[in-house]
């Protein structure tokens, strides 16, 4: 059983239906018995970082999101979240990895929305993507890049489109969005 | 670097898809699923759905249809049309749509595109502006481009944006089911006025109508209906002949 970390961030609705296209049964709660006893755990969101910390925080989700052993991966915020830092909302984050989130100077759009090319691409999740693959992002604040990026995207800056580290993944993109290069992340996470 | 979208737009009555030329004189194109399943294997970048029915009884269909879309899709989509209130956007949101795109209701009453961007992110906030040249200058229509108001387009762009607009959809009234081409002055002139993207919508007939829009004007994306329903400029083709013209293209 998959478990979809449910919280005050949305887009929980996409993240379901991909894992089921998928052929993998999954719940979404904020059960923390049920998140715990999962195989893998999936950390969506959309929304803005301080209010989602707030709530995390509220319902000790952060300390048992930083705690679980399996292999976990945060989506978009959740990769924000997953940070020392954001300055959205002057956040201090869960500090899963030791990056700090910026706003993208405002040198082109922002949000950088559509589909971009990662470069640079390691580990597992990445297993039969191509470097000029395009995959779907929306967001206005971005994660430095770290010895833990296991993907690169280039918009106004180079940034982590995607980190590792022991049983965490993170991405910045929407595997759930992204098409076909989306479900091949997807399923390598989920196959873990 | 960031590509730019090719997105066909699905107009809903009454749970099929349709497309009004002019805004007037509608003609059936099918089931929408089935559509949005064939744009997302030929490479659709995003896909938006216009509810032109809107009626209360009718809304209710509309959120079933988000449903399945959202379950058989894997590409952003866009709903719209009709859209009133938060509770509305809270229902489509939560239906399955990555974003609503909000017309009449936002001239109405602007404060609405902040009451969405702050519980749902600014990314969510679709502004649709249905513009039209009169003598001097480009004005916004409301309620399906049928009343025309006082604001000018350029101006009520950047006010979208400055109050939470994640993106534009700008829809040249004048070009709309011509298949002349998009309208290049004013896509030109909104998209250079604000910092969020713009998508151009209204007149395209011909692959070369997109690369004059990507080439000319700031656009993110080209939004188009009938050319797509009716086979007219299959995806796959107008992706190959936009990427060897050098334009980004996923």
């Amino acid at each position: 059983m998959i478990a979809i970390i449910k919280y005050n961030a949305g887009n929980v609705k996409s993240v379901e239906n991909a894992v089921r296209r998928l052929g993998f049964d999954c719940i979404v709660t904020d059960d923390k018995e049920k998140i715990k006893a999962a195989k893998s755990v999936i950390f969506p969101g959309v929304g803005e970082a301080s209010s989602a910390m707030e709530y995390l925080k509220r319902y000790e989700l952060d300390d048992l999101i930083k705690s679980l052993k399996q292999p976990v991966l945060g989506i978009c915020l959740g990769q924000q979240l997953m940070c020392n830092y954001s300055e959205e909302g002057n956040t201090n984050c869960m500090a899963i990895f030791d990056s700090i989130v910026k706003k993208f100077p405002p040198l082109d759009l922002v949000p950088h929305m559509g589909w971009n090319n990662l470069i640079k691409t390691k580990g597992e999740l990445f297993t039969g993507v191509n470097a000029d693959d395009n995959v779907y992002f929306v967001h206005s604040y971005y994660a430095e890049i770290i010895a833990d990026t296991s993907a690169v995207c280039d918009y106004i800056l180079p940034f982590a489109a995607a980190m590792q580290k022991n049983n965490f993944y993170a991405t910045q993109f929407h595997p759930e969005k992204s098409a076909s290069v989306g479900e091949i992340i997807l399923k390598n996470f989920l196959n873990l | 670097m960031v590509k730019k979208r090719i997105i066909p737009c699905l107009d809903i009555k009454d749970g099929r898809t349709v497309k009004g030329v002019n805004f007037i004189g509608i003609r059936d194109a099918g089931d929408p699923i089935a559509l949005a399943k064939k744009y997302v294997a030929e490479g659709a970048d995003e896909l938006v759905f216009l509810d032109i029915t809107a009626t209360v009884e009718k809304r209710k269909t509309l959120i079933g249809l988000v449903e399945k879309i959202s379950e058989e899709i894997n590409i952003p989509f866009t709903v719209g049309g009709g859209i009133n209130s938060i509770e509305d956007v809270s229902l489509i949101i939560k239906a399955g749509a990555d974003k609503v795109s909000i017309n009449s209701a936002a001239v109405k009453r602007p404060q609405l595109i902040s009451e969405i961007a702050r519980e749902f992110g600014n990314q969510s906030v679709v502004v649709a502006i249905d513009t039209k040249y009169e003598t001097n200058d480009w004005f916004v229509y409301v309620n399906g481009g049928k009343v025309p108001t006082q604001l000018k387009s350029v101006e009520w762009a950047k006010k979208a944006e400055e109050l939470g607009a994640g993106e534009l959809l700008l829809t040249s009234m004048n070009n709309d089911g011509t298949k002349n081409g998009f309208a290049i002055d004013i896509t030109n002139l909104v998209s250079i006025s604000v910092n969020i993207p713009v998508i151009a919508s209204g007149g395209a007939g011909s692959k070369e109508h997109f690369k004059n829009v990507f080439l000319q004007t700031k656009a993110s994306g080209g939004l188009a209906a009938s050319i797509f329903h009716f086979g007219e400029i299959p995806i796959p083709e107008l992706k190959k002949y936009l990427k060897n013209q050098n334009i980004p293209i996923r």
